[in-house]
């Protein structure tokens, strides 16, 4: 079934591919102008970038690294999204287990990354399970949160339907629970990856010897900015990448009720 | 057209519906108390259909949620036809899922034995043929609430309770619903309860009209339509009506 958008939804998209590339580009010309100005090993022009880019492709070094934390990324992203979710729905339900609990989330939200990375080494040594691990844990109070908030805005009329009808437990998560979480569950995803690949590159720099963020510090060491440009902008391609072709398209399918004109 | 007095006797022997509630109070947060229901007992009997009014606020839906087993904080009981007897409810408001469509909230509520059910007939009675894969969102109330039906009468059920089903509708669309209700519980008589304000719509659906006094409720009388609902035209409803108001003065 073609997905028919609102109006306004398509006109936004509509106008805004064309404005974006053009504000980009002026970005890469404010870059290259500065580059020529400067004319330093510190600020090196896009072409530089593009050169090491090409040359590490060519010799299979970026795509391995970007593979390293991508995969990084990926496995934190599910533990963190599964545990995350199903703790923030049994706290959004249930009021005693939220009040109990709610001082260790405000704990947990305010340590910082660096410090949860470098526990997670100290007491499970440098190895890939404590940096994923490290990774997840920086993002689950993030999930709990968003979704305890989905969950306590759970329609309880519906519910009551459900009830009556006599839904069973996985029709009633299938059909009536999920649906209504799915805006907190993108939100959360959203957010998520975001937050997710800047720690990575954090654990990795300190204890991993694979990965962008193990690549930036080896050029951080070189002082070859080119080098650091080069992975970053790779690695942000990449997730632009991933929220075009499945963030966007899985969240379309998901809201396809509500987008078509009545 | 089918004579509504006489019920299909159904499979199972199906006993009367059996409500009565001592007293529900309800509590609110800050600790006051307030008595939604004081003294309220009746029967259905099999295949019957029960009209309640009673004014806004004197606790008609909180004793339709108390029959469902949604309120379980009061003294009295409640006895359902038979032990596992299958309840249906068409609510206040459709309470669809905004994200099934149409079809798939009907056949989302079927009993594991009439999964894979013909449909077919109750979409077409209901004129729901043509909106099947419609969402909720995108259908009128009017269309909305046909759909509440259409679900409620799909699980065939043993005990049916309808809360004001065609309120905030046009007299026009809420006339042909009443017809509608009326046909589709013809074809498959129910034990019924319908909660409403409109002494018309009762005096054209019911085999007896209950009515309950202001907050917190008791019984504050009834009435016996014997009529079969074919034998009903203008002019008897309009006799009923002038009887009833001069029985119950302030309802009309
Ligand atoms: N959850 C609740 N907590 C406290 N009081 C409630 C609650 N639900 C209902 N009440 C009160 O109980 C009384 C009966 O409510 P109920 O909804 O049963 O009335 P009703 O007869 O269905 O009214 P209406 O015709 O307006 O739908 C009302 O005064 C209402 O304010
Ligand atoms: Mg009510």
């Amino acid at each position: 079934m073609p997905l028919v958008m609102p109006r306004s939804r398509q006109q936004r998209h509509g106008s805004s591919a064309p404005l974006t590339l053009l504000s980009l580009a002026a970005l890469v010309l404010v870059w290259w102008a500065a580059a020529a100005i400067a004319h330093s090993r510190v600020l090196p022009p896009p072409s530089a970038v593009l050169e090491v880019a090409l040359a590490d492709l060519r010799s299979g070094e970026l795509p391995f690294h970007l593979a390293m934390t991508l995969m990084r990324v990926g496995l934190a992203f599910a533990v963190a999204m599964t545990v995350g979710s199903a703790a923030g729905i049994a706290l959004g339900l249930n009021r005693t287990a939220d009040r109990i609990f709610d001082p260790w989330l405000i704990l947990f939200l305010n340590v910082p990354a660096l410090v949860i990375v470098v526990l997670a080494y100290i007491w499970f040594g440098l190895n890939e399970a404590a940096a994923i691990g490290a990774i997840a844990v920086n993002k689950i109070p993030n999930v709990i949160v968003t979704l305890r908030e989905g969950a306590r805005a759970l329609d309880p009329a519906l519910s009551e339907m459900a009830r009556v009808y006599r839904f069973g437990r996985m029709k009633m998560l299938r059909h009536v629970v999920l649906p209504q979480l799915q805006p907190y569950v993108a939100a959360a995803s959203r957010s998520g990856l975001a937050l997710l690949w800047k720690i990575a590159l954090v654990v990795e720099l300190l204890g991993r010897s694979n990965g962008v963020g193990f690549q930036i510090n080896l050029y951080f060491q070189l002082f070859d900015v080119a080098g650091i440009l080069a992975y970053t902008l790779a690695f942000v391609g990449i997730m632009l990448l991933i929220e075009f072709l499945l963030v966007q398209p899985l969240e379309a399918r998901a809201t396809r009720w509500r987008l078509r004109p009545a | 057209m089918s004579n509504p007095s006489k019920p299909v006797p159904r499979a199972g022997a199906s006993g009367p519906l059996d409500v009565r509630i001592d007293s529900k109070v309800y509590r609110a947060a800050d600790g006051t108390r307030l008595t939604a229901i004081d003294a309220l007992a009746f029967t259905a009997a099999a295949g019957s259909f029960t009209a309640l009014i009673g004014p806004s606020g004197s606790g008609k839906t909180t004793t339709l949620r108390i029959i469902l087993g949604l309120d379980a904080d009061y003294a009295g009981h409640v006895v359902l036809p038979r032990p596992d007897a299958r309840v249906a409810a068409v609510f206040q408001e459709p309470r669809l899922l905004p994200w099934r469509s149409v079809e798939e909230n009907v056949r989302l509520a079927l009993p594991p034995d009439r999964i894979g059910a013909e449909l077919g007939p109750l979409f077409d009675t209901l004129g729901l043929a043509d909106h099947r894969t419609r969402y909720p969102g995108e259908l009128s109330l009017g269309l909305a609430r046909r759909a509440a039906l259409a679900r409620a009468f799909a699980v065939e059920p043993d005990v049916l309770l309808l809360d004001e089903p065609f309120v905030s509708l046009d007299e026009m669309t809420a006339g042909r619903l009443r017809v509608l209700l009326a046909e589709v519980w013809a074809a498959r008589p129910t034990t019924a309860l319908m909660v409403t304000h409109n002494l018309r719509e009762a005096v054209e659906l019911a085999d007896r009209i209950l009515f309950l006094t202001e907050r917190p409720a008791r019984l504050r009388g009834s009435v016996e339509l014997a009529t079969p609902r074919s034998g009903r035209d203008a002019a008897w409803r309009e006799a009923r009506l002038r009887e009833i108001d001069a029985a119950f003065p302030g309802i009309l």
